[in-house]
């Protein structure tokens, strides 16, 4: 199996390179890609320099352009396709249908990637941008359980990336409008969910409060650890009840489920994360490369070292991971 | 002038609610009336042939019935039911999901999409027009002026695509493979008591400080203001569009109806529509600004 490790930055590009990458993925310093932070993401000549780097050592360099362009943006997306295809990437990781149709018409020789905003959870799903736009791959959204995997793998026509480890989405991605509802950005239209310029922090006589455009999302006793007020990861209030309504600040961590994943003909597993820092990259990139190493080792058995373990959860939201969906009982 | 449509019910309601309120949409002033389960596939007070005999019935009562897809599709069993609706070429489908695009391109099933379908472009919907798309929604977070772009294009590329625009009700957010209906009663989601028939206008979600952000309704989660594009409905028709969705609630649907009929005739109310369940208005995604704010 693939590891495929995200690239925010030209050093955690670099890190997830050196730490035992196959792949990297990176996007453009714009709303092109799901990822849109200030101070992150690649111009044309750091993304040069990083392919160079990348393929001097063997890995190959993924671009996500993988957010949906209005008219207005249309001329700038598909000129992400353009640039992306002279600095000479591998694949192009891509959601809207127009996009994934200019790329397979203009750059039949780049494989095409569906993204995991691309909403495609069923193998009927996954044929339809295989016949309309020839995809290569399909990341799978994290809402389906293993099970639910088990079955589209089967019947797949096309090479499959799973999410393995970071920040959870529990909602179906491609289709979560909640951050455009509380703020003027989502995935979709900004690559952005609960957008950095929108959050407020503020210190009360009740404790720290995160706020989403004036929206309190969280408010933090004393001794309590703060994260980020991601939107569906708040504390809410349904009938009287004060709770992670929605979502707890969890990481994904899918260790556990790499004999499985592969049993399956999974092709890669995807690390989230290119908001991190490179320090992170190479630890979850060197954690990844033992695992699947120990995996691949031709011994048949693979048992998950307790060190992999402490090591991901001292890198993960909240300190605590999941199995997420893939895990039946989760629901 | 501008047609009404009855988007599909989103909530959980018993077979006899659900067969009481096309019973009376029957005789209400809507042209399309949009049928089946679009949230999760545990509902299923009715089953496919329910909704088919249904979709006969409304249609005996002159009104254009289209068939609805369940928007998440996670498993086989979710595939057989969509089938059941992708190939049949008695009514039209609307597809929720690729899954459904597939189906219905693959038995040249002419087919519609839903606002959950991401349609953001001219590209997209050539694309689709292509394979068989009558008619479109607009996704629910873009607005007035992507709309209006939208279908300048396309009338430049001389295609026939009538847009729909979810115009009333609490909008359809996200979905989720995780139900916060059963984890709000620790139940879980495979034997979740079906406590959505409890909770036929969903939960509401508030912040600490009382605000109505969202609503829960099982795997989906919906806005906690009610969208309300009444006042736009003579912009609509200047600029275009064709159907104004409506989307069900259990009481006093008649009413919003009849005041959405008024205006599309240009008699515009002097005061607002009913509010049927508590709830504020918002109007944000028309103007391009966020969802829950209310504009003007």
């Amino acid at each position: 199996m693939e590891l495929v490790c995200p690239a925010g930055s030209l050093p955690a590009l670099k890190t997830a390179v050196d730490n035992g990458a196959n792949a990297v993925y990176f996007g453009f310093k714009d709303s092109t890609n799901a990822r849109q932070f200030a101070g992150l993401n690649f111009n044309d000549k750091r993304a040069a320099e990083g392919i160079e780097y990348a393929h001097l050592r063997g890995a190959r360099v993924f671009c996500a352009i993988n957010t949906y362009p209005q008219p207005d943006g249309w001329e700038q997306w598909k000129g992400a396709v353009d640039r992306a295809a002279s600095l000479g990437v591998d694949a192009i990781i891509l959601a809207d249908m127009g996009l994934l149709d200019y790329a397979a018409n203009r750059y039949p020789h780049i494989p095409r990637h569906l993204s995991v905003q691309g909403s495609a959870t069923s193998h009927e799903a996954l044929s339809f941008y295989k016949d309309n736009f020839d995809i290569r791959r399909a990341v799978l959204p994290r809402v389906l359980s293993l099970d639910q995997v088990r079955g589209v793998a089967k019947h797949s026509p096309v090479e499959l990336e799973v999410f393995a480890f970071g920040s959870l989405c529990i909602m179906a991605e491609g289709r979560c409008y909640l951050s455009s509802y509380l703020t003027d950005e989502s995935p979709n239209t900004r690559g952005a969910c609960s957008p950095a310029k929108a959050v407020r922090w503020q210190e009360t006589s009740q404790g720290l409060e995160s706020r989403l455009n004036d929206v309190l999302i969280d408010r933090y006793g004393p001794g309590e650890s703060a994260g980020y007020p991601t939107l569906c990861k708040g504390r809410f209030e349904v009938e009287g009840n004060v709770y992670h309504a929605i979502e707890e600040p969890v990481s994904l961590n899918t260790l556990d489920l790499l004999p499985e994943l592969q049993a399956l003909g999974i092709s890669a597993v995807k690390i989230e994360g290119r908001q991190r820092s490179p320090a992170y990259n190479a630890d979850v990139a060197r954690t990844w490369r033992h695992a699947l190493d120990n995996l691949e080792d031709g011994t048949g058995s693979f048992t998950v070292e307790p060190q992999w373990q402490r090591t991901l959860a001292g890198l993960s939201e909240g300190g605590l991971t999941t199995l997420g969906a893939y895990h039946r009982k989760w629901k | 002038m501008l047609k009404l449509s009855l988007g599909p019910i989103l909530w959980f309601w018993s077979r006899q609610t659900v067969f009481d309120f096309y019973a009376n949409a029957a005789e209400w002033p809507v042209d399309t009336i949009y049928l089946g389960e679009v949230v999760c596939s545990r509902r299923r007070e009715l089953k496919p042939d329910d909704w088919l005999d249904l979709a006969r019935d409304l249609k005996a009562c002159g009104k254009n019935v289209v068939l609805s897809t369940l928007t998440l599709i996670e498993s086989e069993a979710d595939l057989r039911r969509l089938r059941r609706f992708c190939e049949q070429d008695e009514f039209l489908v609307e597809a929720n999901d690729q899954s459904a695009l597939q189906v219905a391109i693959r038995n040249r099933i002419p087919f519609i999409t839903g606002p959950s379908m991401n349609i953001y472009n001219t590209a997209t919907l050539k694309i689709l027009a292509r394979q068989g798309l009558k008619a479109w929604s607009l996704p629910v977070e873009l607005g007035r002026e992507t709309l209006e772009q939208l279908i300048k294009e396309l009338q430049q590329e001389g295609l026939d695509l009538p847009a729909e625009v979810f115009s009333w009700g609490f909008l359809p957010l996200a979905w989720s493979s995780r139900c916060f209906t059963a984890r709000h009663y620790n139940l879980p989601k495979d034997n979740c008591e079906f406590r959505c028939l409890q909770h036929p206008d969903g939960m509401e979600l508030r912040s600490r400080e009382s605000q109505e952000l969202f609503r829960i309704n099982g795997i989906s989660t919906l806005s906690g203001s009610r969208y309300d594009l009444m006042r736009e409905l003579p912009d609509m028709e200047r600029m275009g569009v064709s159907t104004v969705r409506l989307s069900p609630e259990h009481q006093g649907m008649e009413e919003v109806v009849r005041r959405f009929d008024q205006v599309r005739r240009g008699e515009m109310p002097t005061t607002d529509p009913l509010q049927l369940v508590e709830a504020p208005p918002c109007n944000g995604y028309w103007y391009g600004k966020p969802g829950m704010d209310l504009i003007g």
